[in-house]
Order: C-alpha cells, then sequence, then structure tokens
C-alpha cells in the first residue's frame, strides 16, 4: 500500500517535471514521443503510454521484455532485438527470439517469470490485471495500442522513443509504408480496375474478418469489397447461408480449413470454390497478415500476390 | 431418488386407455410443434421474411440452394441432434437412477473435445497431419474422441457393472480428458478459437450427409431402446428388483450403453458439445404429464429434438445475419428453465 502511494506521488512529480519542461502529455503515445524523446539517447526518457502511465527511465532500457508478438517484432525490426530477455509464448519471429524464456500471454502472463529476468521496462498491448500487477511489483511497463493500421506506425513510433533509438523507427516507419503502397499499387494493377468480393475467414466457426477489423483495413486498401458490413462487428461469428448468398469473388481461408470449404452445405455451389479462387495461406504467413506490426508489408504483399492470380 | 419415476406406474396403470391415448395425442401435439419449427427454419435466415416467402414461390437457383441445401438439413440435423441428446439424457438419468445424470457423463464430449484439438493441432503442424485432418475431419474426429473417452470410463468402471463405480470413472475421464486438451491447447494457442467454436457447439453445417449419419444413428439407437423399456423401468427400481423379474442385468446394462455411447458420440461428431438438451428434455416431459419409462424414451427425444431446433433458430435470428453459438443458446433456454423448476419446487414447500 505504501509503495503505491510513494509511486503515485512519483509519477504526479515526473508529470508535474514534464509539464515544465514545456513537454504535453497527449493521449496518444506517439505526440509524446515525438516531443521528449532524446535523439542520442542518452538523455532521460519521458513517455506517456496508451494507458495513461508515465514512464521514466534514465537510460535508455537494456532489459526489455516484450508480451504481444507484433510487439516484439518491432523491437526486433527497429534492430533491437538483442535486448529482449523474454517475450509472450506466441511471439515466434524471428527464429531468435524462440529461443528467449517465455513468460504466458498477455492473459496470463508469468509474472514470476517477468519479474526474474528483471526488465528495465515490460512492453504490452493494454491488459489492465497485468499492467496493475507488475506495476505494484515496481516494475516499470509501457503498454501501446496495436489494432488498427494507423497504430502500426504509432507504435513503431512509441517502441522507438522508448528504446531510444527515435531515427530508427522514423526509418522502418518509413520503410513499412513504402512496402504496403507497392503492395497496394502492384494489388489495384493487377486487379486492373476491378474490385473483387472478398470474405475473409478468421477461424471456422465461421468466423469472418469484418471492415473493421485491421484485416478488413488492409483488404479495403487493396481495392476489395468485404462481403461482411461494418455494423456485425471487427469478427462476427456469421451465419454460414450469409456467405453463400453473397457468392464472394475470392475467400481467403487458413490452409487448415480450406479442404473443408466444399463439403459445407451450399458452398460447392459458391463461384469461388468452384472456380478455386480460394487463397489459403499457412500459420507463417498469416501471422504476418493478422499482426498489426512491422511485418504488414509482408501480410499485404502475400494477399495481393494472390488476389492478382485468383481475382475473376 | 427420482419421485415422478416411482409416482409413474400408479398413475397409469389404473386407466391405461386414456393415458395412452392421451399420450398419443401428447406426441401428435409434439410432431405438430417439429413441422412448425421446421417449416420456420425455411423463412428465417440471413434474408427477410419476405424474400424467404419469394424463395419459396418462385425460387432461382441461389434460392434452391440456401432452403433446400442448407435451412432444410439444418434444421433436420438439428432436430435428429436433439432428439439422439433427449434419448441419451432419459437413459442416462434412468441407468445411473439420478435426475441430473446427462448424456455426457460418460466422458463423451471431452473424449470428443480432446479429438478435435488433437486433429486441429495436428492439421496445423505437419502436412500429413493436414492430410489426416482433412481425411477424417472434425465429425470423425470428435466421433472417434467421444467413443475413446467412454471406452476409457467403461474399462476404468471394470465392465461398467456398478453405476457408482461408472459415474466416477466417467467424471474423472472427463476430468482428465478435459485437462490433457487445455495442456495441448496451451502449447497451440492458434486452435483456440477453432475449438471454442467446437465446444460451444455449432449446427450451421450440417448437411444433408450429417443428418443422414444422424438420422441412422437415431434409428439405430430408438428401436431398441423402445424394447429395453421394460427392463430400463425395473432398473430405476433397483437392481435387486430387476434381477428378481429374472432380467439379465449385464445384458440391459450393455445394451443401454451402448445406445448412449451412439447416441452421445453420433450428436458430438455433427454439432459439438452442445449442453443442457440432454439433462433438460426428461424433466419438461415429466413437467408436462406423467409418464411411464417407455413413454419417458419416446417422448424425451421428441421433446429435446423441439429444444435444439428452438435453439437453433433463436441463434440465428437474434443477431442475424451473424449467430449466436447454438451451445449458448441451449444453456440460457435449459439454465433458466432448472431455475424456473427450483423456485417453483421452492414455493411449493
Amino acid at each position: 500500500m505504501r509503495g503505491r502511494t510513494a509511486l503515485g506521488a512519483w509519477l504526479r512529480l515526473i508529470v508535474g517535471c514534464a509539464a515544465i519542461a514545456g513537454a504535453p502529455i497527449a493521449g496518444r503515445p506517439s505526440a509524446a514521443a515525438q516531443i521528449t524523446a532524446a535523439p542520442n539517447g542518452a538523455a532521460p526518457i519521458v513517455l506517456e503510454d496508451a494507458a495513461h502511465h508515465t514512464l521514466r527511465l534514465d537510460h535508455p532500457p537494456q532489459r526489455v521484455v516484450t508480451l504481444l508478438p507484433s510487439i516484439t517484432e518491432t523491437v526486433c525490426a527497429l534492430g533491437e532485438g538483442a535486448r529482449l530477455v523474454g517475450t509472450d509464448r506466441y511471439s515466434n519471429w524471428p527464429a531468435m527470439v524462440q529461443k528467449l524464456p517465455k513468460a504466458g500471454g498477455l492473459d496470463d502472463a508469468d509474472i514470476e517469470l517477468i519479474v526474474s529476468l528483471q526488465p528495465d521496462v515490460v512492453i504490452l498491448a493494454h491488459a489492465a490485471r497485468i499492467t496493475e500487477r507488475l506495476r505494484e511489483l515496481g516494475v516499470v511497463t509501457f503498454d501501446v495500442e496495436t489494432r488498427t493500421y494507423e497504430d502500426i506506425a504509432r507504435s513503431v513510433t512509441a517502441i522507438g522513443a522508448v528504446l531510444g533509438v527515435p531515427n530508427q523507427a522514423i526509418k522502418l516507419n518509413r520503410d513499412i509504408e513504402r512496402s504496403v503502397n507497392d503492395a497496394a499499387v502492384g494489388a489495384r494493377l493487377a486487379l486492373s480496375g476491378r474490385t473483387p468480393s472478398v470474405y475473409y475467414e478468421v477461424d471456422r466457426g465461421p468466423y469472418a474478418a469484418g471492415p473493421q477489423s485491421f484485416i478488413g483495413e488492409m483488404l479495403a486498401r487493396l481495392g476489395t469489397r468485404n462481403i461482411v458490413t461494418a455494423e456485425l462487428g471487427p469478427f462476427p461469428k456469421l451465419n454460414p447461408e450469409y456467405v453463400v448468398r453473397h457468392d464472394p469473388d475470392v475467400i481467403f481461408i487458413s490452409a487448415t480449413d480450406a479442404p473443408e470449404l466444399k463439403r459445407r452445405p451450399g458452398w460447392d455451389q459458391l463461384r469461388a470454390v468452384r472456380e478455386h479462387r480460394v487463397c489459403a495461406f499457412d500459420r507463417d504467413t498469416t501471422d504476418t497478415i493478422v499482426r498489426p506490426g512491422p511485418r504488414v508489408a509482408e501480410g499485404f504483399a502475400a494477399i495481393a500476390a494472390c488476389l492478382g492470380h485468383v481475382a475473376p | 431418488m427420482n419421485p415422478d419415476a416411482v409416482a409413474v406406474p400408479e398413475a397409469v396403470q389404473p386407466a391405461p386407455d386414456p393415458g395412452v391415448s392421451r399420450f398419443a395425442l401428447w406426441l401428435a401435439a409434439g410432431a405438430v410443434l417439429t413441422l412448425v419449427l421446421t417449416a420456420l427454419s425455411l423463412l428465417i435466415g440471413t434474408s427477410s421474411l419476405r424474400t424467404s416467402i419469394e424463395w419459396l414461390r418462385s425460387p432461382d437457383a441461389q434460392a434452391n440452394t440456401v432452403l433446400w441445401q442448407i435451412r432444410l438439413p439444418r434444421a433436420t440435423g438439428a432436430w435428429l441432434a436433439g432428439a439422439l441428446l433427449g434419448l441419451g439424457g432419459a437413459i442416462a438419468q434412468g441407468l445411473f437412477r439420478n435426475p441430473l445424470a446427462e448424456p455426457y457423463l460418460l466422458g463423451s464430449s471431452a473424449g470428443a473435445g480432446l479429438g478435435v484439438s488433437l486433429t486441429l493441432i495436428a492439421a496445423d503442424t505437419s502436412l500429413s497431419g493436414l492430410a489426416w485432418g482433412a481425411e477424417i475431419g472434425i465429425t470423425g474426429a470428435a466421433f472417434l474422441g467421444a467413443c475413446g473417452g467412454i471406452g476409457l470410463t467403461v474399462l476404468l468402471s471394470r465392465g461398467a457393472m456398478q453405476t457408482a463405480s461408472l459415474l466416477l470413472a466417467g467424471i474423472v475421464v472427463g476430468f482428465l480428458l478435459s485437462a490433457v486438451q487445455s495442456l495441448l491447447l496451451l502449447s497451440s494457442p492458434d486452435t483456440w478459437r477453432a475449438m471454442q467454436a467446437f465446444l460451444l457447439g455449432s449446427t450451421g453445417y450440417l448437411n444433408w450427409h450429417s443428418s443422414g449419419l444422424l438420422g441412422a444413428a437415431f434409428l439405430v439407437c430408438m428401436l431398441p431402446t423402445v424394447l429395453l423399456a421394460r427392463g430400463l423401468t425395473a432398473l430405476t427400481l433397483g437392481e435387486e428388483t430387476a434381477q428378481s423379474l429374472g432380467l439379465s442385468i449385464a445384458f440391459l446394462r450393455l445394451s443401454l450403453l451402448a445406445i448412449l455411447s451412439l447416441a452421445t458420440a453420433s450428436t458430438v461428431g455433427q454439432v459439438g458439445a452442445i449442453g443442457f438438451v440432454g439433462l433438460v428434455a426428461p424433466h419438461l416431459v415429466r413437467e408436462t404429464r406423467p409418464v411411464n419409462q417407455r413413454q419417458l424414451l419416446i417422448a424425451a427425444p421428441l421433446c429435446g429434438g423441439i429444444l435444439l431446433q428452438t435453439a437453433d433458430l433463436i441463434s440465428r435470428w437474434v443477431v442475424r445475419p451473424a449467430e449466436l453459438p447454438v451451445g449458448v443458446v441451449t444453456s440460457c433456454l435449459g439454465g433458466s428453465y432448472l431455475v424456473f423448476l427450483l423456485w417453483r419446487r421452492a414455493r411449493r414447500v
């Protein structure tokens, strides 16, 4: 209890200092990051994260734990993978992180392991229970939000600021944007003005990727029409009949579920199934598509390549 | 244990004829309700009512697919799956002499869950696993897993000759297999959502093929059950009574267990682990009218079929064109019904 009050006082102090220093603490990590992060990484780092916690580090952190694959991938894409001392169990790229200690997932993080790794900072997506518990134990946390396409650039900037490498973050963002644009332009060229209707199945259920989801954003950017409407939510469980009635031009599905498609009632009548316009992605490719992280361009390219190949 | 079951023969025996004809009336009402629900199933889906009616009047190619390849087999399959669960529940409650017994008590749903997660993980991790998974499918894996779970229970209870040890073995196997399944899922988190879809049950992919399988299982289960009904009545009165009536307890138990296994394994295979239907259907029958064991074994399937058809309709109506997992709907319906029963019983006392 006492520790918590002390922490609160400490936080207020920092917020005060930051305000005096003329650094407005914005709601978004990127805003704060751009203003207060020191380019050379020597000066103290003061940032506000997505959960409105203030982070203050005297030196760029050398021991980092990440609890989400897209965050892990961002740290490595910034060229700072060597600072990682642990990740969540889902992080599997790049290969070097597979050997690191695995501290559970966001919903069931291994608190003891994380504490024993003595991280300078734990970077995670907003998960109230874990953040609270870690902060109680005196572990420094930094929340980033990685849900939408825009979040990618924001979290790259924020993570770059935390690690004290803002210039690398700027470069990475530029690279991501260029590759994504290349893929989008390539896809639109391949489609040459057509806007095929698409159905992206996240999981048998069937759960679809709606326009509000990250995958839905990618599909729209590539010039396709999603058969799922926005009001159904990001990942609705559809009545399978819905897909049959909308008869999409192209179906995206995992390689595991693809063989089963034509066995579903009425689905053998779908044009996409009859004319083999089905994009089946293996697990690794799916990772690049579903994770709003630095490999987003690879996901874009995979979708674009298949679209160019199979779209009517 | 089960006051209704004991009270029944007295209520029926004095005047068998009106009882039988009233029971026939009850069955007819159930059949009519089934037909009404089936008709509604043709009308309700992702299209508006008006569109559905137009489709029925002048169908085009897509309407034909939706009406006769999706909605009708789905309604038929849901009824059959519910009927098998209702039958399983009636048998289980008689066999275990416990009104809270349900068809999954022998470890079938846990076994099926394990089978499905093994298949999903195999398909996810290797090409040969993918080929294997495509070969037997989720339904095959669930069926085999359910059989495995029940087999393990029977093995553990040393031949299933004692009710208590069978019940205990079933519970232990259920917990153990679920634990193994959870461990497997932890090591392969990507299959979590697919697994969830299976555990909550789904009637969405029922086609004529699966309805045919369910129908065959229903016939194979139903015919011997009616013949064994007298024996089950005797069993519910106690094993000594049954023995004194000259029945072979071993034969009776094993046949009923085999029927129960086939009913649950085939249902779990086609629609996943849908809860509450098997538990509630026999109670619902006993609440609406006094029945003897044979009548219960006929009425509970009808009731289960109606229940699952209703749940299926609700699941695709409430949030259309999306849908709720049908198992969630059955749990809500069944749970509230049990609460109602409790509340009424408390008031009576």
